[in-house]
């Protein structure tokens, strides 16, 4: 591991001001960072930690605005009893992650900064890997690549985003706030995680020195409808493979609102507006139902290890849309 | 020697292991099991290295070091988590209870005891992780059912396969009331 010094920041001024200095990296629960410099992969030359900052903590989930401030943990969010009644899909997102301790240490912010599990990247002795080292090229392209994108790739990495929490967030318009040396600014969850293009080695919007403070979401009442599917090599405590996080508002029968992301599949939280558009209007069936599951993935690009992915991906939505339809059922007969 | 030179674990290291060059080196004090220790290391130590190497407390164990076996799993202000991801620096001013400080004297802590009556373990390098994982699976409240205390108990794994064993010892802990 690179040599590094420490500081604890007291505020998130202090905070701001150490991580401006060159080589700086925050340190939240560490589950990401820590692992990631143990392998060689990540060498800061200073970590900022900011667990003492209390105006990062805590989170709010009544009201007109759920708000999670970044460094709430992913366990203490996903055991809310309102999120649970309320957004099923979010605490889902974040109770089907990681295992119990992983929650118990890694925050809701940092969640959304997790780098990609291609094991490529994680390998140093691997030298072509675009997002490790520009310009080195992408061993996954023509290598082992089962766990890869077939969604919102580009010839340079088709590594997929691995957080569950970021694809529900996305299914609920959510919005991050920032802080930076700048001042605040706030940006949709769309536009936060970049899609590769040229630059693989860029994965948010995030600027060097910026701190991610909180997490926005607005209240929607399909919220109580929605659900978040995930499917896994085991049944418990691994990334997915696919996955699709919907929330339903029905109205005499008829999808009056349909919310669809994917994840699992894609290079970046991936919403699926033309499944959403299709489905608006009609009953829930199995036809509608099909049509909306191609249609999310529609522009798939496969390749020979991940070409499962684009039938996966299909019976995932299809999944996801027929149990927030239960949800919907029940809500209707209580 | 007499038996007073063998304490059943490894003797705290007087000097920490020395840094390979001029690297950043932390003064700071670790609660561990009700006792504090005032030590001097690497920034880059782990709270599992620092557990093992520093305080001789071999209980958690190295596995994957990468979060994903659970076998450093230990209890850091009451919460369960990987010490392997965790930099010992950043661990001040917290309570951190390891399987050393589970049992009180000479009495089994329950969830150790059950574990034996319910032959939870074969070659038991997994054990000391899943046995603090079950106390606090048990205090969070997630051991309700064999299926729910199964999702809970995910991260830490067991090759022997021990895994129905633990189920029972952990549902038998739960039914008596807890840990
Ligand atoms: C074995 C294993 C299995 C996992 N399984 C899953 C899974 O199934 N699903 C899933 O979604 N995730 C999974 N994860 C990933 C895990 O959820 C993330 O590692 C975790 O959420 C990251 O949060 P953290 O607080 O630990 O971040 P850290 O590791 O502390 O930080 C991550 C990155 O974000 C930066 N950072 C952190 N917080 C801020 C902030 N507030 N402002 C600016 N920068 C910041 C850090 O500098 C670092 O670059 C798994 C991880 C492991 C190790
Ligand atoms: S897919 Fe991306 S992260 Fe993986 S090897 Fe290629 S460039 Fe690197």
């Amino acid at each position: 591991m690179q040599p590094f010094a420490y500081h604890r920041a007291s505020s998130l001024e202090d905070a701001l001001r150490h991580g401006a200095m060159e080589g700086a990296s925050y340190l939240a629960g560490g589950t990401t960072l820590v692992d990631l410099m143990r392998i060689g992969v990540m060498r800061p030359d200073r970590l900022i930690d900011l667990r003492d900052v209390a105006e990062l903590r805590g989170f709010d989930t009544g009201g007109e605005t759920l708000r999670f401030g970044a460094l709430a943990s992913m366990a203490e969010v996903a055991d809310d009893i309102v999120l649970r009644q309320d957004y099923p899909a979010l605490a889902e997102s974040l109770l089907l992650a990681a295992s119990a301790q992983l929650r118990n240490m890694a925050t809701v912010g940092g969640n959304l900064l997790q780098r990609t599990r291609c094991m490529y990247f994680r390998d140093t002795r691997y030298q072509a890997c675009n997002k490790r080292s520009p310009g080195s090229g992408c061993a996954a392209l023509d290598g082992v690549n089962r766990q890869h994108a077939v969604l919102g790739g580009s010839e340079r990495c088709i590594a997929t985003m691995p957080s569950d929490w970021a694809v529900a967030l996305t299914a609920f318009d959510a919005a991050v706030e920032i802080a930076g040396p700048q001042g605040r600014r706030t940006m949709p969850i769309d536009s936060f995680h970049i899609s590769y293009g040229e630059h693989p080695e860029a994965e948010t919007a995030l600027r060097p020195g910026e701190i991610l403070t909180a997490i926005l979401v607005p209240a929607n009442r399909a919220g109580r409808t929605s659900c978040y599917a995930k499917v896994r090599d085991r049944e418990s405590f691994a990334f997915a493979i696919s996955s699709a996080a919907v929330a339903l508002r029905m109205e005499g029968g008829r999808v009056a609102e349909a919310r669809i992301a994917l994840g699992g599949l894609s290079t970046t939280p991936w919403r699926a507006t033309a499944a959403e558009a299709l489905l608006r209007g009609r009953s829930l069936d199995e036809s509608s139902m099909k049509e909306a599951a191609a249609r999310a993935m529609d522009g798939a690009d496969p390749r020979p290890g991940n070409a499962f992915k684009v039938e996966l991906g299909r019976r995932t939505v299809e999944d996801a849309l027929l149990r927030a339809a239960r949800r919907a059922e029940e809500g209707d007969a209580a | 020697m007499s038996e007073a030179h063998h304490p059943a674990a490894a003797p705290p290291r007087a000097v920490p292991p020395a840094p390979d060059g001029d690297w950043p080196i932390a003064t700071l004090t670790l609660r561990v099991n009700g006792q504090a220790h005032r030590l001097a290391m690497d920034t880059r130590t782990t709270l599992l290295d620092a557990l093992r190497d520093h305080l001789g407390l071999t209980g958690a164990k190295p596995g994957c070091n990468q979060g994903a076996c659970g076998a450093c799993t230990v209890l850091i202000d009451g919460k369960r988590m990987n010490a392997c991801l965790t930099l010992a620096v950043a661990t001040q001013g917290q309570e951190i209870t390891t399987i050393e400080g589970l049992a009180e004297g000479e009495a089994l802590h329950p969830m150790q005891q059950a574990f034996i009556d319910h032959d939870a373990f074969q070659c038991g390098y997994c054990t000391p992780g899943q046995i603090i994982s079950a106390v606090a699976c048990i205090r969070e409240g997630h051991a309700g059912s064999a299926e729910e205390i199964r999702e809970f108990m995910s991260g830490n794994l067991c090759r022997c396969g021990a895994y129905p064993n633990i189920v029972k010892a952990v549902q038998d802990v739960a039914a008596k009331g807890g840990a």
